[in-house]
């Protein structure tokens, strides 16, 4: 092939990938568009992608809404999302470090036992849960979103592998300088471990503040809702006004696209290496 | 010397193999000490509800009624007569999850594994495509749902507009079905593309190399080093997308409603809404451990398939 054609050929590539990709963000790129749009021109047969006029109306109408607490269930996703992942790293963290670094009786049986529950299909644990979380009288409150989905194995488990890795020479090093064992892994290992955390961090926000069927189910009045289990209810409530849909999912949308712009990278890879699958 | 050097020196005092540090200094409830704040919610919140499930499932059980009565196995009797109400709701359900699942998977292989075999190559902007790609994927079901409910509202919807159809995406089947699957193929393509492409980048680049120096084609090479390469990674991407379709719940919801007349209304919709709606919660357990165990079965057989298929 000459160097022409070969040329040629890279820009039919590079030409095929921009529409592409154009195509594949473009339910994006309308959702944002709507919800800049009026109430008739958001509802009309012509597809504009430029909103003509320009209005945050939807906005100013969703979040000043009565019946929709915007701002509420924005907060109740921060709150539960943030307080969420701080919960899996302040138990997973410790409880990975012992099973990895540590050696006492009963290791191989608690260490099985969480990796078996890698296998139990999340579903059966739906209704009990609930009646769990009922008998806590958690249900209706932000700790029925928090806490139970911290049980999960999977944090345990990616943290331990990052443990495993570490070596030995730097806890033998501290023990001689009369550290003891919590010691060692607040001062040696767990910094030593920041990308694991952040990644398991990020990780379990986004999982958090995206998840949809557990909130919609236990959270009940609208001022306790997170913003996914809001939005659900708001849809079957005024299913023609997408204008006020499209700001409720742009609102949504704004935390995890910055959080995925800022932290593309650990994302991405944090998420192919450990196979989690939400 | 102190103490703890000379027990390091002692024969035998390591063990051959191990990373784990000798730890005279531990003492004994040391390591469940660090176990413990995780242990208590896998015990609260894992280990009791797979008992508790089993057990609501054996009774009759309503949140707002003071009597349960043991029923034993009536709850499952009922799933399995075709005859009652709840048999006909649970296999119809089952159904929808059947069909969503067999119309899914083979798209969500297919296509992530072309996107990771094109991204795999080296070109400008590589990583760019790649998050494009991921992009939908860190948005919820909430999002995506209202978004393509949209799109694909039969009057004013996009697809519609642009395809010149007229054609009711989120209250006829089959079209709903194509709806149902599409979105969740454009949601998440981008998640088992980058599973796909991390493996692709483990294997060995000697392994091509070799292949090429022997005259390999391009697809002979793929067939005989890519395929085999890929093929743990496979395994484990069949398996988790089978089980996510399997569990697909917010694009029925938010798309469909379940509609027409309950046919995409998945297992665990239907699941959710008798249990946590009508408050039928030993039918409910009783339905979940059912799909549990044709989701385990169905596991089996795809780690099964791989493993003969490795033989030569």
């Amino acid at each position: 092939m000459t160097r022409d054609a070969r040329g040629l050929r890279r820009a039919l590539l590079h030409l095929v990938l921009v529409v592409l990709a154009a195509l594949y963000l473009s339910p994006l790129v309308y959702m944002v568009s709507t919800s800049f749009k009026t109430r008739e021109s958001a509802g009309s047969t012509e597809p504009a992608w430029i909103p003509d006029p320009v209005t945050t109306g939807a906005y100013r109408d969703i979040l000043g809404s009565a019946d929709s607490p915007v701002i509420t269930w924005f907060a109740n996703s921060l709150v539960a999302a943030t307080g969420h992942a701080a919960l899996v790293l302040v138990t997973a963290a410790p409880a990975a470090y012992a099973l990895a670094r540590l050696r006492f009786r009963g290791r191989g049986v608690i260490f099985t036992a969480i990796v078996a529950t890698l296998f139990v299909p999340p579903v059966v644990l739906l209704i009990p849960n609930f009646l769990i979380v009922n008998e806590l009288s958690w249900v209706d409150s932000l700790p029925a979103v928090i806490v139970p989905a911290a049980a999960g194995a999977f944090g345990v488990f990616f943290l331990r592998q990052f443990f495993l890795t570490l070596p030995a020479e730097l806890e033998e090093a501290a023990e001689l300088d009369g550290c003891d064992r919590w010691r060692i892994f607040v001062a040696i290992a767990l910094p030593l471990a920041r990308p694991a955390l952040v990644t398991l961090f990020l990780l379990s926000f986004l999982t958090n503040w995206n998840d949809f069927l557990w909130p919609l189910y236990v959270l009940l009045s609208p001022e306790s809702l997170t913003l996914p289990a809001g939005l659900g209810n708001f849809q079957s409530a005024n299913s023609i006004r997408y204008d006020l849909l499209m700001a409720g999912a742009v609102i949504a949308s704004l935390p995890v696209i910055a959080l995925y712009l800022i932290a593309q990278r650990w994302v991405i890879e944090g998420i192919s290496r450990s196979g989690l699958k939400g | 010397m102190s103490l703890l050097t000379r027990a390091r020196d002692l024969p035998g005092a390591a063990e051959p193999g191990r990373s784990a540090t000798r730890t005279p200094r531990m003492r004994p409830w040391t390591p469940y000490a660090f176990l413990a704040p995780y242990l208590t919610l896998f015990a609260v919140f894992m280990l009791l509800p797979i008992a508790f499930g089993g057990w609501t499932s054996l009774h009759e059980w309503d949140i707002n009624l003071p009597a349960k009565p043991f029923v034993g196995l009536q709850n499952y009797a009922d799933l399995f007569d075709p005859a009652s109400v709840d048999g006909a709701r649970f296999w119809t359900a089952m159904r929808a999850t059947g069909i969503f699942t067999v119309a899914s998977v083979p798209l969500l292989i297919v296509l992530p594994l072309l996107v990771a075999l094109l991204m795999n190559g080296r070109f400008r902007g590589r990583n760019l495509y790649r998050a494009v790609y991921f992009a939908p994927y860190v948005l919820g079901v909430a999002v995506v749902g209202l978004v393509w409910r949209f799109l694909l509202d039969g009057n004013i919807g996009l697809v519609n507009h642009y395809l010149g159809l007229d054609v009711q995406w989120t209250t006829d089947v089959p079209a709903a079905w194509v709806a149902l699957v599409g979105v969740t193929v454009w949601w998440t393509l981008g998640l088992n593309s980058v599973i796909f492409l991390a493996g692709l980048q483990d294997i060995p680049r000697e392994l091509h190399e070799a292949a090429m120096v022997d005259g390999a084609s391009a697809w002979h090479r793929f067939r005989a080093v890519t395929l085999p390469g890929l093929r743990p990674v496979t395994v484990f991407v069949v398996n988790a997308t089978i089980l996510a379709s399997a569990n697909m719940f917010g694009q029925s919801y938010l798309i469909t409603g379940g509609a027409p007349a309950d046919q995409t209304k998945t297992a665990i919709y239907l699941i959710a809404e008798t249990g946590l709606r009508q408050f039928d919660m030993g039918t409910a357990s009783a339905m979940s451990f059912v799909l549990a165990g044709c989701l385990m079965v169905v596991s089996a057989l795809v780690f099964g398939a791989f493993r003969e298929r490795s033989k030569p």
